[in-house]
């Protein structure tokens, strides 16, 4: 398409006239956007200002304050900021993410697109589908699975030839780490398969008829052309990772003690457990903080690219 | 050469042993969390049965189709406006969009919840179902916005020559050209209402409206006792359909969906 975008654009005589193919606003439209627009409202946007207010009350699951809440100002925050299963679970949640999510899945997906770039193809279709299985299969499953892993006997421990260990008691956040990788590795593969086809084969070949190695290429040449596709999937691994509650939860409920609990378990838990949901909402809110944070460093690594494509 | 081969089919056999557990589980009567070795016996289907897999699996094709049906229809109509029409604010509206689509549901729980209480409608499948519909709607809007984009606008120029609304041109010209993309936002709502836990955890204490996620995770958790071989099979059970959904949406949208192009050879 090569129409002209802004329909000011077309004058004649130095007056600004309609153009034919350029549609004008109407009315109808906003009926159109209406039923997607009240859904989203009504269950995003409004609980999104509500947990606002909520991180800021004292609001009960039950018992007094679950009807005359007041307001209560910063003090949920003041106790978050002294809270040290709060910082565990931060800390838990970087682990969580930088550690299954962006380390993990980026480095093992980034290998299995590389190795099937140059393996057989039947070897590759069979291992690209045993990968994507485990991505495709419910979480709960997952956790199930994973679960069975993990315990005294089970598959893992006589793996590692002590049976007797029940690896969900003396590694827990190692476990959820390696399910998760297990889990979402699919996702990188994926993306970076795409992303290493967009790689021009010339250049390649010019910087290994320079006699460079196949590593150095791979440094040199392959990962800083890739450098954006690798950016915008650790940012969609952060995103998906950092709100995970399903895994850890039906695998440890946080446990033992609160080893697991990674800020979404650690909200569950003062929410629903202990029947705190002002305390509960304010652990959400630092979730949207540490993702935000997160976030930012992407985008500023991806500002050149973003600045190139305008 | 060899060494590149073999060391794919290293991660390959080590990303399938957990796989080849949860069939050997399911189908040893004697299962535990170890392998136990291949047997052939279908009670462990009969035991997940038993337990209730059937009820909780009507139960998530009830939350799957609802949320599917309503996520789908408002998505495609909010799509087919926001590329065909002129919007106001359409670049910050879209980009609201995508950061909604990325926004933890996390958050919402509570709120949710909050506002559920007040209007009656928590233990209510088709209350729960509106919820997982929303936090399907900001990804399908953008996907099939990017669809709609794709469809030639000459058929719809031609249409509306001839006098035909708007309503006739989408539901005649863009929706059956959109196809693919209405049925690749339709699978993704599914596949991730069928897996949805926390919500119904959440929403719906109703032990009659439990979904299959959490169908498993109280029978996990159930007794003290961990029923390996059953749980296996109910895990199975869950999780054909949306494996099953996968695999036609890959080799059917061959081309057209980007995931495919991973495995193909």
């Amino acid at each position: 398409m090569t129409a002209v975008h802004d329909a000011s654009e077309l004058q004649f005589d130095g007056i600004p006239v309609d153009r034919a193919d350029i549609k004008k606003f109407k009315w109808s439209s906003i009926l159109w956007l209406s039923p997607a627009g009240i859904l989203v409202m009504a269950l995003f946007v409004l609980p999104t200002i509500y947990a606002l207010y909520i991180g800021f009350t004292n609001m009960q699951l039950l018992g007094p304050f679950a009807q005359h809440l007041s307001f209560t100002g910063l003090s949920n925050f003041d106790r978050m900021i002294h809270d040290p299963v709060f910082w565990s679970s931060v800390k838990m949640t970087l682990v969580f993410v930088i550690g299954s999510g962006i380390i993990a899945q980026t480095v093992l997906g980034f290998a299995l697109a590389l190795l099937g770039q140059r393996a057989k193809i039947s070897l590759r279709a069979t291992v690209g589908s045993i990968v994507i299985l485990a991505w495709v299969l419910p979480e709960i499953t997952v956790a199930f699975i994973w679960y069975a892993f993990g315990q005294a006997g089970g598959t893992l421990s006589e793996l590692i030839a002590r049976p007797g260990d029940d690896l969900l008691a003396t590694v827990p956040l190692l476990i959820v780490c390696v399910a998760n990788a297990w889990r979402g590795t699919a996702f990188s593969m994926l993306i970076l398969s795409a992303g290493l086809r967009n790689v021009p084969a010339e250049v390649d070949e010019a910087a290994q008829l320079e006699g460079a190695s196949y590593w150095q290429r791979l440094w040199r040449v392959t990962i800083p052309i890739m450098r954006s596709t690798i950016m915008v999937n650790m940012l969609l691994i952060t995103i998906g990772t950092i709100s995970d509650f399903t895994l850890i939860w039906a695998m440890t409920q946080g446990g033992p003690g609160n080893e697991t609990a990674i800020l979404p378990v650690y909200m569950y838990i003062q929410a629903f457990q202990f029947n705190d949901l002002g305390y509960g909402t304010a652990i959400a809110l630092a979730l949207i903080v540490v993702g935000a944070l997160l976030s930012i460093i992407y985008v500023r690594q991806l500002r050149p690219e973003l600045k190139k494509a305008q | 050469m060899i060494s590149v081969n073999l060391l794919l089919a290293i991660i390959g056999a080590a990303f399938l042993l957990p796989l080849i557990w949860l069939v050997d589980a399911a189908l040893n009567p004697h299962a535990s969390a170890a392998l136990t070795g291949p047997a052939w016996s279908l009670s462990n289907f009969r035991a997940a049965l038993a337990a209730g897999a059937g009820g909780a699996i009507k139960n998530s094709l009830y939350l799957a189709m609802v949320s599917t049906i309503v996520a789908t229809s408002v998505s495609t109509i909010a799509a087919f406006a926001l590329s065909r029409h002129r919007v106001p604010f359409k670049a910050s509206l879209l980009l609201v969009i995508l950061f909604l689509a990325g926004l933890p549901v996390t958050l919402l729980l509570i709120p949710i919840f909050e506002i559920y209480v007040h209007l009656g409608w928590l233990n209510s499948p088709f209350y729960t179902s509106l919820v997982l519909a929303a936090t399907s709607v900001p990804f399908a809007i953008w996907l099939l916005k990017n669809f709609i984009d794709q469809v030639p606008r000459e058929l719809e120029e031609a249409a509306a020559i001839e006098g035909a609304s708007d309503l006739r041109i989408l539901w005649g010209i863009v929706i059956p050209l959109a196809m693919p993309g209405i049925l690749v936002a339709s699978i993704l709502t599914f596949i991730n209402s069928w897996g949805a836990f926390l919500i119904p955890l959440v929403l719906d204490a109703n032990p009659k409206d439990q979904p299959g996620a959490v169908g498993i995770f109280q029978f996990m958790s159930a007794n003290g006792v961990v029923h390996f071989g059953p749980l296996a099979a109910y895990s199975i059970i869950f999780s054909a359909p949306v494996v099953l959904m996968y695999l036609i949406c890959s080799r059917w949208l061959n081309g057209g969906f980007a995931f495919a192009g991973g495995v193909k050879g």
